[in-house]
């Protein structure tokens, strides 16, 4: 069976006025990779840090391995947070952030570091504020993927990070991942190149979850139909749309909802093209484009 | 991977594909669920999602301890359950085209006997 790791319900966090997180309710189950994703700003920060017990929630209730967080040593000694921009001591250099990283992780693994290290071509023995950008994300990787924390949050663990440092974060974490599983919370805005990292999504906007489910399920759920305006608006007439766009007598249309083989047959006799949303596309959709979707309905209705 | 369909779906059909062109024998051994997911970059979830939907559909059988291998018969099955498909699948966007082109059925099938004899 698994077992429920994290139970958020109504959890909220306020600054002021202005409400990050707005009474949320989520669960994350042991041993799956999560993506979090969402735009800037929208409080996938905040959930995490609350969820780390670095800020309290103002609101709602939170129990991270059966516990508040919170000045818990022993839920805390199982998470691992990998922040975006990590500061380290003026005189730390990448050695001296591994040498102290078993005193916090229990579960670290000094030589799956060291062959990290390799991988990422570190320089071990450079005070890190002489690192670049991409190296200082590289330390963080490091340490997130070598304590096997049971609960591990990467925050946009990659800023800087090239393509082949990327493709080697994936790989490494997907099969130290098979070899120790363990929860993983991904929160990025890459998506397409770690869509199919992920089991499960939680898209979180202004604050408010917009979607929780299966990775599988959202794959695929979304189609765009583009063709002759009239044709379009005949095929889309009673479904989902979540975006809209056109120009002169084209349209595309974004709906909501899987096509069977009839839709598919129906829509090649009529003209149309369809082309699948992928999960980049679709957040887009989502948290974004409806004001230009508003814009074109008014002109239509014009 | 396409986008527009389930990957764990995609992984089962490839699979598929091996055991119906040959290159997987019946009782010949499948890839290790992490060896599919750490081969195709996917979580280990989906890949044995789709490993379980060849189970359930009797294309491969688990034993224990050792790993997954192709039945007896698989081949035959698929390729009954890909023949049941193929019209809606292949001949339908086929003639929705070839009306769109004003190729008649006679011409159409000179075309398709053609295709043949060249490749």
């Amino acid at each position: 069976m698994t077992r429920t790791v994290v139970r958020a319900s109504g959890l909220t966090k306020r600054y002021g006025s202005f409400t990050a997180v707005d009474a949320v309710d989520f669960t994350l189950e042991e041993n799956r990779i999560y993506g979090l994703l969402g735009r800037n700003g929208a409080g996938k920060t905040t959930v995490m840090q609350m969820l780390t017990g670095q800020i309290f929630p103002n609101d709602g209730e939170l129990e991270v391995f059966g516990r508040t967080p919170a000045e818990h040593a022993d839920v805390l000694r199982r998470l691992c947070f990998i922040a975006e921009s990590q500061r380290y001591p003026d005189a730390f250099h990448a050695s001296h952030v591994l040498k102290a990283a078993p005193w916090f992780f229990g579960n670290w693994d000094a030589g799956f570091a060291a062959r990290l290290v390799d991988d990422f071509r570190l320089p071990l023995n450079r005070p890190i504020k002489k690192l670049s950008r991409g190296q200082l994300s590289a330390v963080g990787v490091v340490v997130g993927l070598a304590s096997r924390a049971p609960l591990t949050f990467f925050d946009e663990p990659y800023l800087g990070l090239d393509a082949v440092a990327r493709q080697i974060f994936y790989d490494r974490l997907l099969a130290d991942y098979a070899a120790h599983p363990r929860t993983i919370v991904l929160s990025t805005h890459l998506i397409d190149e770690v869509a199919n990292l992920l089991e499960h999504l939680l898209i979180i906007d202004q604050g408010r979850i917009l979607l929780d489910r299966d990775a599988d399920e959202v794959r695929g759920s979304a189609t765009t139909v583009a063709g002759g305006r009239a044709a379009v608006e005949s095929f889309v007439a009673d479904r989902a749309v979540i975006g809209r766009e056109g120009i002169g007598g084209l349209a595309s249309v974004t709906i909501d909802g899987r096509l069977d083989q009839a839709d598919r047959v129906r829509a090649a006799e009529l003209g149309l093209e369809l082309a699948p949303v992928s999960l980049q596309q679709l957040i887009v959709h989502m948290t974004g484009a409806d004001l230009r979707a508003d814009s074109t309905e008014q002109e239509v209705a014009a | 991977m396409d986008e527009s369909r389930p990957i764990f779906i995609q992984i089962a059909e490839q699979v598929e594909n091996d055991i119906i062109e040959g290159s997987l024998p019946e009782g010949g051994q499948i890839p290790s669920t992490n060896e599919f997911a750490a081969f195709l970059r996917v979580n280990p979830a989906t890949a044995l999602k789709g490993v379980n939907r060849l189970v359930d559909d009797g294309i491969v059988e688990k034993r224990r301890g050792i790993g997954m291998f192709v039945t007896q018969g698989a081949r035959a099955r698929l390729i009954e359950r890909r023949k049941a498909d193929f019209a809606a699948e292949y001949l339908r966007p086929l003639i929705i085209e070839a009306e769109k082109l004003g190729i008649d059925i006679d011409e159409l099938a000179g075309l398709l006997r053609a295709e043949r004899i060249d490749s």
